[in-house]
C-alpha cells in the first residue's frame, strides 16, 4: 500500500429532488480518500447515503431528479465531474468497475455469463472475438469456476447467487481497474457463502493489487476485509480512522451506540444497547449535529451548528462537539 | 438472555414432522418429485423459553415455523402441544389453538393489510376470536400500543405511515392480541437496521417476561439467535443437524456444519483476527438432496458411510443433541465425553 491516492473525493453533494419544496441531501459534503492498494469501507444504516456516494463516482445518479450540485471526484488525478459522458463511457468498466448487491439486476437474462463477462474486454481493450473468450475462461477460473468452460455458455439464472456473484466479480477484474467499488456485494447471500465471495475478494486483492471502496451496513464485513473506514449518518461522514481503531477505540457517539447495539457471536451481552428513533429522512436533517436527536450525550451546543470533521488521534477524524478540544470525549465499554 | 429455567414443562413435542411439496413437471404438470422442505424432525420446546433456528435460506426454517402452527398441513409426524396431538386437527377443531399460537413475519408491510389502520389490525384477531366485548378490545388495543412503545395515536394511521421498525412492533401488537403463550418469529429483525433491530429484540425480550411468552426464533443471523436463545436448533436441508443449549452449541459445536457456520460469521474482534477456512460449494438443491448425510458434499469431515447412511439425532449429553457419523455408533470417529 502506498499513499498515493488512487480516489481523491472532495465536497461532494448529491442531491434529489422530490418536489418544489423538498430536497433529499442524500451525499451532504463527504470528503475523503482512498490509497493505492488500499481498501476503505464505507459503513452506515440504509440511507445514509453509501450507495449514492458510489453511483456518484461512476457517474450513474438518475438525473433528473438527481445531481451532483458540488465537489470533485478524482480517480488517478483525473477529473471525473469534468469528463464527458464519452469520456466517462470509456472510464467505467475500465479504470473503474462496480459491483452490486443483486447481481441479477446487474446481468442481463438473456445473455451469456461468457458474451456479458467478455464485455468490457472488447469495448475498451479491443479485444477479438477470440482472444476475449480465452482471456474470460482464465479470468472464470481464476474467480473459482472450475468449469469454466461450460460456465461461460451459461445463462445467468442457471448460477446460484453466490456464482453469478462471482462472475460479477471476473467482470469487475476483466480491465484490471485502478478501483473496484462494492456496494454490499454478500448482503443478499447465505454466511457461507459470503464467507467464500469476501475471501475470492481478498485474494483477488492480494493478486492485482487493485483498490477496493467496500460498501455494507456490517461492521464485521468491515473488519474483516477494510484498512481503514468512513462511518456514514444522514449524507455526512461522522468519523473516520483505520479499521483496528474504529473498533478498539469508537469515538463518536453514533458509532459506539451501532457497535453497542449490534450483538456479537464470540461476546454476550444480557441486553443490547438500543439507539432511540431513527435515521432522519434526507430532505429533513435535523439542525446542528444530525445524530443530536438520538444522542444520549446531545447538549445544548450540539444543535447550534453542524460540528466539522476533526482530527481527534493519528488519522482519526470525528464529527462531534466532545472531540472539539473543549471536552472530554465518550468513555465506552 | 440466559435465564435459569427451573421445571422444564414442555409445550410442544415435535415428532418425526415432516413437510413435503410436490414438485410439478412436465406439459401435464404431474407430481415428477418432492421438495422435503421439512424431513423427519424432531425436538422439544419448552415453556417460557426461547428455542432459535439458524440455517441458510431453503433449509426449512420457515415451512418448519409455519407447518407447527398448522398454517401448513404436515406430510406426516406428530404436533403435540400440551399433550395433544394437533397435526391431524382440521382447521375448525383448531380454532381453540389459534388465540394460543402466533406468529411475527420478515416484512410486517407484506402481513400488514394496508387497508386497515393500526387500530383495526390490531382489534381484528379479537374480533376473529369474539370474546371481548367492543369496549374491551377499544382498551386492548390501547394497552398494547404502550405496550410495544407506541402512543395511542397510532390508532388512526396506516402502516405506509410508519418505519420499517415500528411496523414491527405493530406487528408484534397485532401477535400479542390474542393473548398467546407462544409466539413464532420467523426473521422478525432482518430487515431492520441494527439499531432498529435491538430495540425489537429488547421488546420481544421484555414482553416475554411481562407475557410468560414461549418463543420459536427463526432467523439466518447465528449473532441475533445467540443473543435471543436459550437453546439453539441448526437446520441444513430440511433436517436438524445439531440441537443444543446455546452456551453449548456456539461453545462447543459438534456438527462439521454448525462449525462451519460459525466460523463464516464475520467478526468485528480486530484483535483476535481468526484463520478461516471458508466451506467449500453451494448449498445442493433441497428437491435433489445428497444421499446419506446431506452435508456430506461439502463436508471437509467426510467419510464412506455419510455418503449412503443418513445420521439420526444422537444425544451428547446435557440436551445436546447431533447427526453426524463422526459420533454415531458403530464407529464413531470422534470421542466425546
Ligand atoms: N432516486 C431518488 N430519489 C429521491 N431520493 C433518493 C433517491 N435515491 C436515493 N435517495 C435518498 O438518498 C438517501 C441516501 O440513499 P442511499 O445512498 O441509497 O442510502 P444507503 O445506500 O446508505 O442505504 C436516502 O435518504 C434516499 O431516500
Ligand atoms: N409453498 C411451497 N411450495 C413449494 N416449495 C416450497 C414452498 N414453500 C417452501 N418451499 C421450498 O421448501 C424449501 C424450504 O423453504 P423455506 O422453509 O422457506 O426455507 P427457509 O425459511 O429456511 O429459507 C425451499 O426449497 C423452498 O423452495
Ligand atoms: S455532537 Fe452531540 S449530539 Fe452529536 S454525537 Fe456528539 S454528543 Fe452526540
Ligand atoms: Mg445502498
Ligand atoms: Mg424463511
Amino acid at each position: 500500500m502506498s499513499n498515493e491516492r488512487i480516489l481523491d473525493v472532495k465536497g461532494l453533494k448529491t442531491q434529489f429532488r422530490i418536489d418544489k419544496q423538498k430536497v433529499a441531501k442524500a451525499v451532504d459534503g463527504i470528503d475523503f480518500h482512498i490509497n493505492k492498494g488500499e481498501t476503505l469501507a464505507i459503513v452506515g444504516e440504509s440511507g445514509s447515503g453509501k450507495s449514492i456516494t458510489a453511483l456518484s463516482i461512476m457517474q450513474l445518479i438518475p438525473s433528473p431528479p438527481g445531481k451532483i450540485v458540488e465537489g470533485s471526484i478524482e480517480l488517478d488525478g483525473v477529473d471525473l465531474l469534468g469528463l464527458s459522458e464519452k469520456q466517462m463511457t470509456a472510464t467505467r468498466g475500465n479504470d473503474v468497475a462496480m459491483i452490486f448487491q443483486e447481481p441479477m439486476t446487474s446481468l442481463n437474462p438473456v445473455f451469456t455469463i461468457g458474451t456479458q463477462v467478455s464485455e468490457p474486454l472488447r469495448k475498451h481493450k479491443k479485444l477479438g472475438k477470440k482472444e476475449a473468450k480465452k482471456q474470460t475462461i482464465e479470468l472464470l477460473k481464476l474467480v473459482g469456476f472450475p468449469r469454466a468452460e461450460d460456465i461461460f455458455h451459461e445463462y445467468p439464472h442457471q448460477l446460484s447467487g453466490g456464482m453469478r456473484q462471482r462472475a460479477m466479480i471476473a467482470m469487475a477484474l476483466s480491465c484490471a481497474p485502478k478501483l473496484i467499488i462494492a456496494d454490499e456485494p454478500t448482503t443478499a447471500l447465505d454466511v457461507t457463502i459470503q464467507a467464500q465471495i469476501l475471501d475470492l475478494m481478498l485474494d483477488m486483492k492480494k493478486k492485482t493489487g487493485s483498490s477496493i471502496l467496500m460498501i455494507t451496513h456490517d461492521l464485521g464485513v468491515v473488519a474483516e476485509t477494510a484498512d481503514r473506514v468512513a462511518v456514514m449518518y444522514a449524507g455526512q461522514i461522522v468519523e473516520t480512522s483505520t479499521v483496528k481503531e474504529l473498533f478498539v477505540k469508537p469515538k463518536h457517539p453514533y458509532t459506539v451506540g451501532l457497535l453497542n447495539s449490534m450483538p456479537k457471536i464470540d461476546q454476550d451481552s444480557e441486553r443490547l444497547e438500543s439507539i432511540p428513533g431513527m435515521v432522519p429522512p434526507a430532505h429533513n436533517f435535523p439542525q446542528g449535529c444530525r445524530f443530536a436527536p438520538r444522542c444520549k450525550h446531545a447538549m445544548d451546543k450540539c444543535t447550534e451548528a453542524v460540528p466539522d470533521l476533526i482530527e481527534d488521534g493519528l488519522n482519526h477524524k470525528v464529527r462531534c462537539v466532545l472531540y472539539d478540544g473543549s471536552g472530554k470525549g465518550v468513555t465506552h465499554v | 438472555m440466559s435465564k435459569e429455567i427451573v421445571e422444564k414443562d414442555i409445550l410442544f413435542e415435535i415428532k418425526n414432522l415432516k413437510k413435503y411439496f410436490p414438485v410439478k413437471g412436465g406439459v401435464l404438470q404431474r407430481t415428477v418429485g418432492h421438495v422435503k422442505a421439512v424431513d423427519d424432525v424432531s425436538f422439544t420446546i419448552y415453556k417460557g423459553e426461547t428455542l432459535g433456528i439458524v440455517g441458510e435460506s431453503g433449509s426449512g426454517k420457515s415451512t418448519l415455523g409455519r407447518t407447527i402452527l398448522r398454517l401448513l398441513d404436515p406430510t406426516d409426524g406428530e404436533i403435540i402441544y400440551n399433550n395433544e396431538d394437533i397435526s391431524g386437527l382440521r382447521q375448525g377443531k383448531l380454532r381453540p389453538y389459534r388465540k394460543d399460537m402466533q406468529m411475527v413475519f420478515q416484512d410486517p408491510y407484506a402481513s400488514l393489510n394496508p387497508r386497515m389502520s393500526v387500530g383495526e389490525l390490531i382489534e381484528e384477531p379479537m374480533i376473529v376470536q369474539n370474546t371481548l366485548s367492543k369496549p374491551d378490545r377499544k382498551k386492548m388495543v390501547v394497552d398494547l400500543l404502550e405496550k410495544v412503545g407506541l402512543g395511542p395515536e397510532a390508532r388512526g394511521k396506516y402502516p405506509h405511515e410508519f418505519s420499517g421498525g415500528q411496523r414491527q412492533r405493530i406487528g408484534i401488537a397485532r401477535s400479542l392480541s390474542t393473548r398467546p403463550k407462544f409466539i413464532i418469529g420467523d426473521e422478525p429483525v432482518s430487515a431492520l437496521d441494527v439499531s432498529v433491530q435491538s430495540q425489537v429484540l429488547n421488546l420481544m425480550e421484555d414482553l416475554q417476561d411481562e407475557f410468560d411468552l414461549t418463543y420459536l426464533f427463526i432467523a439466518h443471523d447465528l449473532s441475533v439467535v445467540k443473543h435471543i436463545s436459550d437453546r439453539v436448533g441448526v437446520m441444513y436441508l430440511g433436517r436438524l443437524a445439531e440441537i443444543a443449549p446455546k452456551d453449548s452449541l456456539y461453545d462447543k459445536p459438534l456438527h462439521p456444519y454448525t462449525q462451519a457456520l460459525i466460523a463464516a460469521v464475520p467478526s468485528t474482534d480486530v484483535l483476535n483476527v481468526r484463520e478461516k477456512t471458508p466451506l467449500k460449494g453451494d448449498l445442493p438443491s433441497p428437491s435433489n438432496p445428497p444421499t446419506g448425510c446431506a452435508f456430506h458434499t461439502r463436508c471437509p469431515k467426510a467419510h464412506d458411510r455419510c455418503k449412503v447412511e443418513r445420521p439420526e439425532l444422537t444425544h451428547m449429553g446435557e440436551e445436546h443433541y447431533v447427526a453426524c457419523h463422526l459420533y454415531t455408533e458403530p464407529e464413531p470417529v470422534v470421542k466425546v465425553e
